[in-house]
């Protein structure tokens, strides 16, 4: 059953972290060899021996307050806890004799004074470490009697929407309270009080909804009774079944177990707990992975296709082939009046590598042509680009791990606590062990000062000036020479470094003249620089702070330059690390889903690499390359673009420029989204195919660290189709025949068609659990650090980041720059997060607003404000905050209702066209009412809802 | 209502996009050259066609690089 609960897969304590040497130590007559470091009750639980305890478990490191673990060892006085002696060579340890039993049963006996064992009663009968104790040690009930002071009328704190604390049921061991600090590094709870009056408690004596908790749920995993328990437990059993799967929220990609229990009638999820040995996440995970799984079974799932002629009528429910073949001929009849590139088709960082997979290939082989794009072009496309150009790989260098051996963290437009939380309790555990951290942020994020956590330095730069202080940074490093140049001289072009080092020692780089542009003080940049560059270990760490500009291409290749100037590249501890938003933008790139390249970053105009994909898949592949998804938009409003299938992705919420998107759609003659919801894309839509959320298919997801991890099938589709199933089907109602019988076959043909995945195949995945690409005869088990000994590409190259300011600036019209973001408990556009109780810590999107600019504007707290940008105008609730700089405004996008994109203009990255959402200039003024577009939206969405209504009342 | 002024023309929004890499790729010698090879590797056909007729009827608007890089791309 589940790890953190099951004491037989628990060592009670940590591995040593920096072991060498190994001694040799005798228990119960046992001859054991251990590492150094290792804890007396660790090396007996690797021997099979278990010592009684309570507070120990192997995720926290030892307490040794409980006095179960009490051992007696040859030559010491008295019997010390097992937990916190360390091995020593020729020790004699004895876990077992009278003296040790009478002690622990006695204190036993005092633990359950106050706490009954009314087991039967318990949610977690069968799943209580003290009730294992209990029994191991033959104690039914105590001598001490049940009538002294107890702590059995404690009020239980139901607040929280997943997880009851019961004060009544707490040993008051400390595990949730180390939890909460050395796993999650939040700190919000503490043990009040001293004796018997303490208790644990959730901020200074609050709530948890009302405390500083995160809702990750590490105190419940590490709580060895009921006190701390998930609330679906208690109304719904203990699971019976367990599969191992990969989330399907952020890019750390965490691997869960996902434990089900029979209602009668079908399998129920009933808790998805973090696995121990998931190397993206080791056993840790946050509100929404470990949670936010009720969108699953959420009432507004949509499970059977759906087709209409016109957005103007009502849905009709139809069989999967009529829907398949009403598809099919409208796609046909499209392309023979308006040509072969006529239509295109979009897939998703949120599909698995298989499903995207197949989708480009759909639209290379089957709709021959190559307009085929994925929403990493939203996110991360200047990421591939950059990367590919200075480095020779479309992908981070490291792995999650690696920040443990960093001395220096640079984060630069990314907020790991929120957006990737499980990767930001790693990187708070290593600054907490000492190394430093320089913020890069237009505004204050909880990491530039949170407990036992404050940034060396806060560079607050203004939106839209990341590349003048990239250009800035190496100025600094370039002239005081601070650059390694032997890594220089032996790993990089020569021609280009040089060219880059006379550029970038300009006066116009310096920090003096990019003052003016940054708003970074001169002499913090410089201090910030040096500490960048004499760290022995620097990594950068960034995202889409860096990515959403019109020069998102030039920045990331800036930090690319950054990092290898100062040598930080091919090693662990160092390197240049994307965050990526969704579960497997990296995966969706690798997969081929870009329209000008094939699987593995392949260029459509190499013939020796069409011609590969040709044989495979026997037919004549086109040469060029196809539209990307804003230029689908355009050539559907002012060309012959008209028909487009959308797997997994909500372009009508997510992309920029509502107006534009919603006119595009409206253009097209066929619209087709594959999806869970009737999303705002769908509303545009001439047939709906019910996708099937990540339990109820099979397939891979490959993080941000390039690791790829199994997505196994835990309960059947709701739709009857795996989501790949419906591309196969639809390949062969075009005529272009695909034949899989199981997503693994898939997979062996992506790794006979790219390079960098050829060694890869589900019996490996199987077997190790995950594998970071490449992975081929050189690496068979897979590449965790990139770059080692050269480069991807061969040299290094340094390109030239010179710094264009984008046209969206500040003007007296629009006098402060909106900026985005995101926050903890929703994920991107809320599809899932928002149809589940994630919605008690946010129901909406609001704009944080600074005090001054509030104060001018006569706005407070709570006051509806009206944003008007060049683009559109919106409504929404405002925060007054000092996060933001005067001059700044900030908001999240994950509810449709409010618009932020309605706002973005269509500037966008210069490569890759990758919207500039994080830079538009807006004027806020406080307003009575929504907008006119969300009153709008609102009758247009309850007449799309009326004719979604009227096709389930009509269903057959 | 403040319906988007943005919306132009297709061509308008090419012209802004072309010029936006040629004036990224301008601290390099050979800007125009990359420029070009940039709208091959990255631009569909009927975009480069319908930039290249704009630029060919006298079009306005257009960078010198960019204006170099299109002479490029007519020939290639």
């Amino acid at each position: 059953m589940s790890e953190q609960h099951s004491s037989l897969h628990d060592l009670g304590t940590p591995p040593p972290r920096h072991t060498k040497e190994q001694v040799s130590l005798e228990i119960n007559g046992q001859h054991l060899q251990v590492d150094t470091g290792t804890s007396v009750m660790r090396a007996a639980a690797l021997a099979g021996i278990s010592i009684p305890k309570l507070c120990a478990t192997d995720s926290l490191d030892a307490f040794g307050s409980c006095r179960m673990c009490l051992v007696e060892i040859e030559g010491r006085k008295g019997m010390p806890a097992s937990c916190t002696t360390l091995v020593e060579d020729g020790m004699v340890v004895k876990t077992q004799s009278d003296k040790l039993e009478k002690l622990r049963k006695n204190v036993l006996e005092l633990y359950i004074s106050d706490h009954p064992l009314e087991c039967v009663s318990c949610p977690t009968n069968g799943d209580c470490e003290l009730q294992d104790v209990a029994s191991e040690l033959g104690v039914k009930d105590s001598r001490y009697g049940l009538h002294g002071r107890n702590h059995q009328q404690a009020t239980k704190d139901d607040s929280n929407p997943y997880f009851t604390f019961d004060p009544s049921m707490c040993i008051v061991c400390y595990r949730c309270v180390r939890a909460c600090e050395d796993i999650q590094g939040t700190f919000a709870l503490t043990v009040d009080g001293r004796g018997f009056e303490s208790v644990v408690s959730a901020g200074q004596m609050e709530s948890f909804m009302e405390s500083e908790c995160v809702s990750c749920g590490a105190c419940v995993s590490s709580c060895p009774t009921t006190a701390l328990e998930e609330k679906s437990v208690i109304t719904q059993g203990l699971p019976e079944t367990s599969t191992l799967t990969t989330c399907a929220y952020c890019g750390v990609g965490c691997a869960f177990n996902v434990e089900t229990r029979s209602n009668g009638i079908e399998q129920e999820v009933v808790r998805m707990t973090p696995y121990k040995d998931g190397k993206a996440n080791q056993g840790h995970a946050c509100v929404k992975g470990r949670f936010a799984f009720g969108y699953a079974t959420h009432k507004d799932r949509i499970t059977k296709p759906m087709i209409r002629n016109s957005i103007d009528e009502a849905w009709r429910e139809v069989s999967w082939p009529e829907a398949i073949d009403f598809t099919a001929r409208r796609f046909r009849q499209i392309q023979a009046e308006y040509g072969r590139d006529s239509i295109g088709g979009i897939t998703s960082s949120r599909c698995s590598n298989e499903e995207t997979f197949l989708v480009q290939k759909l639209v290379r082989a089957g709709f021959g042509n190559n307009n085929v794009d994925t929403c990493a072009r939203v996110c991360h496309s200047p990421t591939g680009y950059g990367l590919k150009t200075t480095l020779g790989e479309s992908a981070g260098t490291q792995t999650f791990e690696s920040v443990a051996k960093a001395d220096v963290i640079m984060l630069i437009g990314a907020n790991p606590t929120e957006a990737h939380p499980v990767f930001g309790s790693r990187l708070k555990r290593r600054l907490r062990e000492g190394a430093k951290l320089i913020v890069v942020d237009p505004r204050k994020i909880e990491l530039v000062n949170s407990p036992h956590i404050k940034a060396a330095h806060h560079l607050q730069l203004l939106p839209g000036s990341n590349v003048a202080f990239v250009n800035a940074m190496a100025h600094v490093i370039v002239c005081e020479r601070l650059v390694d140049e032997k890594f220089i001289l032996e790993r990089c072009e020569i021609p280009a470094w040089q060219e880059w080092s006379d550029f970038v020692q300009g006066a116009e780089n310096s920090p003096e003249s990019t003052q003016m542009v940054t708003g970074i003080l001169p002499e913090d940049l410089r201090a910030a620089a040096r500490l960048f560059a004499e760290a022995g270990n620097a990594a950068i760490y960034y995202g889409l702070g860096v990515t959403e500009h019109s020069q998102g291409s030039t920045a990331v290749m800036g930090i690319a330059n950054l990092a290898m100037a100062t040598g930080n590249l091919g090693r662990e501890g160092v390197g240049v690390n994307p965050l990526r938003g969704q579960n497997n933008v990296q995966g969706s790139c690798d997969m081929g889903s870009f329209p000008h390249e094939f699987p593995g970053y392949r260029h459509v105009s190499d013939p020796e690499v069409r011609a590969l994909f040709e044989q495979e898949w026997n037919v004549e592949l086109y040469s060029e390359p196809g539209l990307r998804i804003p230029n689908m938009f355009d050539a559907a409003i002012y060309g012959d673009f008209k028909g487009l299938y959308c797997q997994g992705e909500d372009i009508a919420q997510s992309d920029p420029n509502t107006h534009h998107v919603e006119t595009a759609l409206k253009a097209l003659k066929c619209l087709v989204v594959q999806d869970l919801f009737l999303n705002e894309t769908a509303r545009f839509a001439h047939v709906f195919l019910p996708g099937s959320t990540f339990l109820e298919k099979n397939g891979t997801f490959t993080n941000g660290e390039r690791r790829i991890s199994m997505v196994r099938k835990v309960m059947p589709s709701k739709s009857g189709k795996e989501d790949w199933e419906i591309t196969v089907d639809l390949a062969n109602a075009l005529g272009y025949p695909m034949k899989y019988s199981h997503p693994s076959e898939i997979m062996d043909e992506i790794a006979r068609l790219t390079p960098t995945f050829s060694g890869v195949n589900y019996e490996k995945l199987d077997r190790l659990g995950s594998i970071q690409w490449p992975c081929n005869a050189e690496a068979p088990e897979g590449t965790p650090t990139m770059h080692v000994d050269q480069f991807v590409r061969g040299k290094g190259y340094f390109a030239l980041t010179g710094f264009v300011p984008t046209s969206e600036r500040s003007t007296r019209k629009f006098p402060l720059l909106l900026t985005t973001g995101r926050i903890l408990s929703q994920y991107n556009v809320g599809a899932q997060t928002r149809r589940t109780k994630n919605t008690a810590w946010a129901d909406q999107d609001l704009l944080e607003i600074h005090p001054v600019d509030a104060e001018d504007r006569g706005i407070s707290s709570g006051d509806w404000v009206g944003i008007q940008s060049r683009a559109g105008d919106t409504v929404l609730r405002a925060v007054v905050t000092e996060k933001v700089k005067p001059g700044v405004v900030y908001t999240t996008f994950h509810f449709p209702l409010t618009g932020a994109n309605i706002v973005t203009t269509e500037n966008s990255d210069w490569a890759t066209n990758c919207p500039e959402y994080k830079v538009t200039a807006v004027q806020a003024t406080r307003v009575t009412q929504p907008s006119e577009w969300q009153q709008q939206q609102k009758t247009f969405n309850q007449q799309q809802l009326a004719y979604l209504a009227k096709a389930r009342g009509s269903g057959n | 209502m403040a319906i988007n002024a943005t919306i132009n023309n297709e061509t308008t929004h090419l012209v802004s996009m072309a010029n936006d890499i040629a004036v990224n790729l301008r601290l390099h010698a050979d800007a125009d050259e990359r420029t070009t090879q940039h709208m091959k590797k990255f631009w569909t056909p009927r975009m480069r066609s319908l930039l290249l007729d704009y630029a060919q009827a006298g079009g306005s608007g257009l960078s010198t690089t960019l204006t170099a890089a299109l002479k490029k791309l007519a020939k290639a």
